[in-house]
């Protein structure tokens, strides 16, 4: 359980990690909480011949909203959530997901970022991220550019950040005062991956769902954002029967991935259940 | 004032909660670093094993001289097969250790690892039952061509004509995944060579430290006395840690053949790969009632999966002969037919884990007795009453003697504390609500502290049982008393303290418990199988009880009185007639310095005590209440209820510790963990990422009466407690969920009830209704 020799290297800006994830090419990796990455060095599955420590880069260590936007810098870690970093639904959306991330101490030292460029397909933040449309901000030496969640997402442990990119920052766009949030997540045990997950957030106004997200996790090689199912959403009036047909509708739309602790059969029911409780929280 | 029965803080407590407990890892400094590599197949010949040039590397050919490990049970249904120290020819299961290598560290040791190739020609691999027992099945060792290792049979006579006479025959299939004992530390060792005494001192994470030195000793050809085995803090064995291993032997040898000291710490994923599995149980049993529920015979098909060897010492037998013997439990029927056989596979090695058997077999005969209730139209509560043994001694009928207990009490008490009225009600509330909620209920005996009688009938080679104590007061009037048994955890030195602190009248802080090493303590066999309170504890109390005479007569010497007048309390000698003390301090220091005054007694306070007895059984239901949530399958256990009597409770916080940890265990069982190989014997949960054991988060509360039933079967009247736990839960949580899930129609037998397999059954049921 030691990691395969390695150099590590410790930038002191955003620029000098950019500069040193170009230098070392394929050969380099970027660690910032590491809850993941050390794991997968220890049994040595992932064998990086450079770390490029993050934590010195003390210029992406930021969280504020700006122009409609959540901006998430690199450094801002899991814990940061545990209470609303802004006001309004989006904040309390994320403290309600937070405490779903693994463990405290693991939640002290992963990050927000870390866990997109990671992309495991069970990712709370990963299925968060799609669902509300987040914006990614991926930099390299030849400047920055901003990736949709539709695209950045590629498959299990697979983004659109190359290798001598940097995931700088995720932006996720405010919620409106009319927006309310739910989400359920079924685990084998407190903090366990999740084996689903549903993200709901519906703007209600009058009584009538005005606009709708809706992202299911866990289930597939990445986040599903459903926006088939949010267009029938939009225009109705909450109820219990309009949930549960959400959720059937949601089993019948989705191939989900099978592994030891789930099949695909009961994914699907999994698929259901969640889902409509997402949504039943929201509308509560 | 007695110390007995007091829940006296742990004596161990002060250094291991402040970070100051000695554990192996701990003593490994300055030690060379020792790296196994393990195939990454589970069957096939190794054509050849590709080393570096550089670096210490060994694989079997170096090891000229050594044995195999070869357990042995006489019975003639048992083949005996060899277990290499590192593999010779051909591998047996994945993991299986190939090669060794030796570094300055851990990293380097590991690099030089992953530079050793074995070349391994694959064979298909036997996995299951149904692969090993099939047509034709490929045979994982030569020497048993059929795949079974072990197997005993049992017919009473009136099998058949109980059955023909039943009113209703209940035939089931349980099934039990794979499980591992999961020791918080995992296992390892430092082997430190003494170039002076040309002796080598091995600290290891063991349960059995007399064992493992007869056995390394055996294996490697040199006299025991060339090594010592000491077991500092142990951070939990639960069982994994009493068998022989590989690593163990190979550790030895590299200290002596290097006259170097080395270290193995094993990681988790070894732990997962190598150390020792459990469970994996397949029991097919049909129930013959009659129509007012008495039970009136069993008929039983058990299988054991045993992996790829035999465990030393205590065989590959003890999973198997123990179903065959125990499985009717705490019932009192009299027709009994089983066979049951232990199948090898190319798997991990089994060993005993915490419960042994009983757990199945708890699960077998409660699942059996809610399914004859529900089927007869009785109260499960009711055909328990009706059935529960209730004279004693009872004989079962394999002929074992159960000694006095209070089956059908402790059921009651359990009945009573869940209020069973009341929930009822709350149930069918629920049930209009939407919400699934379930009781059940599981009543069991275990067998404790079982000495050689017990061991020998089984047939084995080494038959252990008996422990020894030397028990001395030295001339301050402390205490030592140096035990073969080897606690790793369970807190037996202060109950070890409090009892002989009531023999000699001193404070338990005076008693100083020595126990792990091997040049320290008399010749034992460790901590395991509920022994050591019943057995250590019975030699403790014998011993004390004779240094106590010891001291008494100095004491009468000294005060001009009879011996039989002397009371020994609160670290004073009485001479309750003369109205005369003395500090047994002092009379300690007499007894040594001034033997010449004492001619009768002689010199010292020092005695040996011997104690081996047949065995006890403990007893007690667990009740639980669950909620299952019938869309994801989840169960949450509300309450946990578990009504024990295990006798005299020397220290009542210490019991229900033992309780806790069993329960957690027994849950894991029913509800969170499973080792799953794939079919060509890759395992799939080599880490806590997909084996879960439940946490805190998934713990209930539970909740714990007592009752004290005097049984003459042990000298204290303490019975033993380490194994209810994990042997009582499964049931009750399972025999709890079907009950829950009673308006669907729903049985089930097969642990772990994961949420994928309760929502597989729901859905069926579902379909089947819809349909």
């Amino acid at each position: 359980m030691k990691p395969a020799p390695f150099e590590y290297v410790r930038p002191s800006s955003r620029a000098e990690a950019v500069a040193a994830l170009a230098t070392h090419g394929d050969d380099g990796k970027a660690i910032a909480g590491g809850q993941s990455l050390v794991a997968a060095m220890n049994f040595r599955l992932a064998r990086p011949a450079v770390l490029v420590d993050l934590n010195g880069a003390t210029d992406l260590d930021y969280l504020r909203p700006e122009g409609g936007k959540l901006r998430i810098g690199a450094l801002t870690r899991h814990a940061a959530f545990h209470r609303p970093v802004v006001e309004g639904p989006l904040g309390v959306l994320l403290a309600r997901v937070v405490r779903n991330i693994a463990h405290y101490p693991i939640r002290q030292r992963g990050t927000f970022t870390g866990s997109l460029a990671h992309a495991d397909p069970a990712s709370e933040w990963c299925l968060v991220s799609r669902t509300l449309g987040a914006e990614m901000v991926i930099a390299n030496t030849g400047g920055e550019r901003v990736c949709a969640a539709a695209d950045f997402f590629r498959g299990t442990f697979t983004t659109a950040v190359g290798t001598e990119d940097l995931l700088a920052e995720a932006r996720l766009p405010l919620l409106g005062p009319n927006w309310r949030s739910g989400f359920f997540e079924f685990s084998r045990r407190a903090g366990d991956f999740a084996l689903a997950m549903s993200l709901a957030a519906l703007e209600i106004e009058g009584g009538v769902i005005r606009a709708a997200r809706l992202g299911v996790g866990g289930v597939a090689d990445r986040p599903l954002r459903l926006e088939a199912l949010e267009a029938q959403l939009v225009g109705q009036a909450p109820s219990a029967a309009l949930f549960a047909g959400m959720g059937e509708a949601a089993r019948d739309l989705i191939t989900p991935t099978e592994d030891i602790h789930a099949s695909a059969d009961y994914r699907r029911d999994l698929i259901r259940t969640v889902v409509n409780r997402a949504l039943t929280q929201a509308a509560s | 004032m007695s110390w007995i029965g007091r829940s006296l803080p742990r004596l161990e407590d002060p250094s291991l909660l402040k970070g100051q407990g000695r554990y192996v890892a701990d003593l490994a400094r300055g030690a060379a670093a020792v790296k196994f590599v393990r195939s990454p197949l589970a069957a096939g010949a190794i054509l050849g094993i590709e080393k570096p040039d550089d670096g210490l590397v060994f694989t079997a050919d170096d090891l000229v001289g050594v044995k195999a490990i070869r357990p042995l049970l006489h019975r003639p249904d048992y083949v005996p097969v060899s277990q290499p120290v590192l593999a010779k020819d051909r591998v047996v299961f994945c993991g299986q250790a190939v090669a060794v290598v030796v570094a300055d560290d851990q990293g380097l040791a590991e690099d030089l690892a992953e530079q050793v190739f074995v070349d391994i020609e694959p064979e298909d691999a036997v996995v299951d039952f149904a692969q090993a027992l099939g047509e034709g099945a490929r045979a994982v060792h030569p020497e048993a061509p059929g795949n079974v290792l072990v197997e005993g049979n049992i017919r009473t006579p009136g099998v058949d004509a109980a059955f023909a006479a039943a009113a209703e025959v209940v035939a089931l299939e349980l099934r039990s995944g794979r499980q591992t004992a999961m020791p918080l530390e995992a296992r390892g060792g430092v082997a430190r060579f003494d170039p002076l005494a040309g002796r080598v001192t091995l600290y290891a994470s063991v349960q059995m430290p007399h064992m493992l030195r007869t056995g390394i000793a055996d294996v490697l050809g040199f006299p025991e006395s060339d090594l010592r085995v000491v077991a500092p803090d142990v951070g939990g064995g639960f069982g994994q840690k009493m068998s022989l291993f590989p690593e163990y032997v190979v550790l030895v040898w590299l200290a002596r053949h290097l006259q170097r000291d080395v270290a193995w710490l094993e990681d988790r994923r070894e732990n997962f790969l190598a150390a020792a599995h459990s469970r994996d149980q397949v029991f097919k049993v049909r129930g013959a009632f009659a129509a007012d529920g008495t039970l009136l015979a069993i008929d039983a098909d058990l299988k054991s999966n045993v992996g790829a060897f035999s465990c030393y010492p205590v065989t590959c037998g003890v999973e198997p002969l123990m179903g065959l013997a125990e499985l009717p439990g705490p019932y009192r029927f009299s027709e009994y037919a089983a066979r049951s056989r232990g199948v090898t596979t190319n798997t991990c090695m089994m060993a005993p884990y915490r419960g042994v058997a009983r757990p199945m077999l708890t699960l077998t005969m409660e699942r059996m007795m809610d399914v004859a209730a529900r089927r007869l139209g009785i109260d499960p509560v009711e055909i328990r009453r009706r059935n529960l043994i209730e004279t004693f001694p009872h004989r079962s009928p394999t002929g074992l003697v159960y000694d006095e207990g209070s089956y059908g009490e402790t059921m009651e008490l359990a009945v009573k504390a869940l209020d069973l009225p009341t929930f009822r009600r709350r149930q069918a509330e629920a049930r209009a609500a939407g919400r699934y909620l379930g009781a059940g209920f599981s009543v069991f005996s275990e067998r404790t502290g079982y000495g050689t009688p017990a061991y020998a009938a089984r047939g084995m080679d080494i038959v252990p049982g008996y422990e020894l104590v030397n028990l001395a007061m030295d001339p301050s009037g402390f205490v030592e008393a140096r035990i073969g048994a080897s606690p790793h955890g369970q807190g037996l030195k202060t109950s070890l303290a409090q009892l002989i602190a009531d023999e000699l009248g001193v404070p338990p802080t005076k008693v100083r418990i020595i126990a792990g090493d091997t040049d320290a303590t008399p010749y034992g066999w460790g901590t395991f199988a509920s022994r050591s309170m019943v057995i250590a504890g019975g030699a403790c109390k014998i011993a004390a009880g004779k240094v106590a005479e010891r001291l008494k007569s100095v004491a009468a010497a000294m005060m001009h009185v009879e011996p039989e007048t002397i009371r020994l309390a609160d670290d004073l000698a009485y001479a309750e007639a003369s109205n005369q003390t003395l500090p047994i301090g002092e009379v300690a220091r007499a007894a040594y310095h001034q033997s010449h005054r004492f001619p009768q007694a002689g010199p010292g306070l020092q005695e040996q005590a011997l104690y081996d007895p047949a065995g006890t059984f403990s007893n007690a239901c667990h009740a639980c209440i669950v909620e299952v949530d019938v869309e994801t399958g989840g169960v949450k256990i509300e309450r946990f209820v578990v009504a024990e009597d295990a006798g005299i409770l020397i220290n009542p916080m210490i019991v229900d510790g033992q309780i806790h940890g069993g329960v957690a265990q027994g849950i894991a069982n029913a509800l969170f963990e499973e080792l799953v190989y794939d079919e060509t014997g890759n395992l799939l949960t080599a880490s806590l990422a997909d084996y879960l054991p439940p946490t805190i988060a998934e713990m209930p509360s539970i909740e714990i009466e007592h009752l004290v039933t005097y049984s003459e079967a042990t000298i204290t009247r303490a019975k033993g407690v380490g194994e209810g736990g994990t042997i009582g839960a499964p049931a009750a949580v399972i025999n709890a969920i079907v009950d829950a899930l009673s308006p669907f129609g729903i049985d089930l037998f097969e642990i772990p009830a994961t949420p994928q397999r309760i929502r597989d059954l729901i859905r069926n049921a579902e379909r089947t209704s819809h349909g």
